[in-house]
């Protein structure tokens, strides 16, 4: 089963619940968690693991090769993306806008564009106590997070059967990192705080998930904090409400020393407990 | 005319709390833009009456024209983002994941394939409830090219101070350090990071101040909830001191900014001490270093 935790707005709590969540599921179950914002991954903050592999990952950029250019201005027609413009008689590339479809490099008469493998980040597979924990990293300076992503979950069906329960930690925000992370997902959980930050960004988070017809549910973090706007959207629409975990300093304080919660606060494995139950129940492997 | 960006790398740090109080603080003197367009939020605060809505055009999406097309396969051999789908034996393009790169048009041997325009979302120039003009997007559902509509919203916000000669414009940007970051700190003058003591706060803070560097702005630092982890904020103050980044001010865990967000307020607005007190220095602090 793949269950994808994302959420619209950043700093609701999608590493505090993927961590708790894994951890808490790896007693019973396989488990392996994904820590999917590669531009920001916090997850290995939360876990003492060790590592047992580590690759560095890469993507196509063309890679001019004067010796054989005709400078026939092909490859510059070809690129929907300006990443590949001629200037006299000189070829630039421009490996950010660059999106690695191939088309100058493929399409060039005399393949005098050769696609280079160039470093986007870094993929590690940990192992902790009870569960495997694969994390990637993008590489400061690179722009796009979705190949990595890609690849990151590609490596994840490589290596864990469907027996395994994935938890994927995905990025902040709606648009395309957060849908390569959670297009494949048997289940998604929106966790949202009780703002009207939270409420507006957990709209547009339940509009992509819609769009992406996807099953999912909504976990209330700084439960206690706001008002009822985000309960009484979900009652309205008929959107299940898995979980509410509590505002407390202490659970602050936890978290900002990079401790798990749910062995020290009762109330969050409740809580835990019941997204368990909820998705076991109503989501088929 | 200095264009003011908050960042913070990690996500729900107070970076728009903080950024919608500058605004308030700077009233007439500058034009605001919110960057984070697949999560913007700074309408809530602000309250803007929107005078002029755009719709945002960006990349290509590839149609297969059924009629025409042969079923070859050869769009389908060629595409590297796994967009090209075969559907009831037909030949389809999977509109979330086709990337626009029209290379399958390119190789289709009966031109049955089209490249539309693709909309990917709406801008908006308001007014806000203080008679400021701020320049916010809506990213259309699961669209690419948010980085593209970053930066025209900036450039919009550059034109009208520009235009008006509003000597600031303040941006406020999105979690992370991929294209919007990148897309939001072009250009600017100052960055202000907003960061918390906790162990995700500092460990984000320092890639994205990595990127910073590589724009070579000068930065400062705001550290929110400082009392949540006197250990962290003494590790940030020693990252700070360490990278020459500006130490701006710390303010305290206090539930006053949720409770002014709840009611759509600033905290500048909501609480007449110590908070703003903070803020109004931190702000004076900014525009010092920049003149």
């Amino acid at each position: 089963m793949k269950i994808a935790i994302a959420s619209g707005k950043g700093g609701t709590g999608k590493t505090t619940l993927s961590t708790n969540l894994a951890s808490y599921l790896s007693e019973n179950n396989k488990v392996v968690l994904c820590d999917l914002d590669v531009e920001e991954p916090n997850s290995a903050l939360f876990l003492k693991t060790e590592i047992i592999h580590q690759e560095k990952k890469y993507k196509g950029i063309p890679e001019w090769n004067k010796n054989t250019c005709t400078l026939c201005g092909n490859c510059q027609e070809v690129c929907n993306y300006h990443a590949v413009i001629q200037l006299g008689d000189t070829i630039m590339v421009f490996p950010e806008l660059c999106h690695s479809c191939y088309a100058c490099s493929d399409l060039c008469p005399t393949n005098s564009l050769p696609m280079i493998n160039n470093e986007t980040g870094t993929l590690t597979h940990f192992k902790t106590n009870t569960f495997d924990f694969v994390e990637s990293r993008l590489k400061i300076g690179e722009e796009q997070a979705v190949p990595l992503i890609k690849q990151t979950l590609k490596y994840i069906d490589n290596n864990f059967s469907d027996e395994f329960h994935k938890i994927y930690d995905s990025p902040p925000g709606t648009s395309c990192p957060v849908i390569e992370s959670t297009k494949n997902a048997d289940f998604v959980i929106l966790i949202t705080e009780p703002t009207p930050f939270g409420f507006n960004d957990v709209k547009i988070a339940i509009e992509t998930m819609k769009a992406l017809n996807k099953n999912f549910g909504i976990v209330i973090n700084r439960y206690g904090v706001g008002n009822d706007d985000v309960i009484n959207y979900c009652k309205k629409n008929n959107i299940p409400v898995l979980a509410k975990i509590p505002n407390k300093k202490e659970i602050a304080e936890l978290y900002s020393k990079g401790e798990l919660l749910w062995n020290k606060i009762p109330e969050v494995k409740t809580e835990l407990e019941n997204i368990k139950n909820f998705i076991f129940s109503n989501i088929k492997n | 005319m200095k264009e003011i960006v908050v960042i913070s790398g990690k996500g729900g740090t107070g970076k728009t709390s903080i950024t919608a109080s500058f605004a308030v603080l700077a009233g007439k003197s500058a034009v605001i833009a919110d960057c984070d367009v697949d999560a913007a939020d700074m309408h809530i605060l602000l309250d803007p009456n929107n005078l002029k809505t755009e719709d945002f055009f960006s990349g290509e999406l590839a149609i297969i024209d059924e009629n025409i097309c042969t079923q070859c396969g050869k769009c389908f051999d060629v595409c590297r983002f796994d967009a090209v789908e075969i559907i009831e034996n037909k030949h389809t393009i999977n509109k979330i994941s086709c990337e626009g790169c029209g290379y399958c048009a390119r190789v289709c041997p009966v031109n049955a394939i089209t490249n539309i325009p693709l909309n990917v979302g709406k801008w908006f120039i308001a007014n806000t409830r203080h008679q400021q003009p701020l320049v916010h997007a809506k990213l259309g559902i699961g669209s690419d090219n948010s980085g593209k509509l970053v930066a025209h919203v900036k450039n919009m916000a550059k034109e009208i101070a520009d235009q008006y000669n509003r000597p600031y414009v303040i941006v406020d940007g999105s979690p992370g350090v991929g294209c919007p970051v990148v897309s939001s700190l072009s250009g600017a003058n100052y960055v202000v990071l907003v960061t918390e003591p906790t162990v995700s706060g500092l460990h984000d803070l320092k890639r994205v101040y990595e990127l910073v560097k590589k724009f070579h702005i000068k930065a400062g630092c705001i550290i929110n909830k400082f009392d949540l982890n006197s250990q962290k904020t003494t590790e940030i103050i020693e990252f700070l001191e360490n990278e020459s980044i500006e130490h701006l001010g710390n303010l305290p865990y206090n539930e006053a900014f949720t409770k002014a967000m709840t009611e759509c307020k600033t905290i500048v607005e909501f609480d007449s001490g110590e908070i703003t007190n903070i803020i109004t220095k931190v702000w004076e602090k900014v525009k010092t270093t920049l003149t």
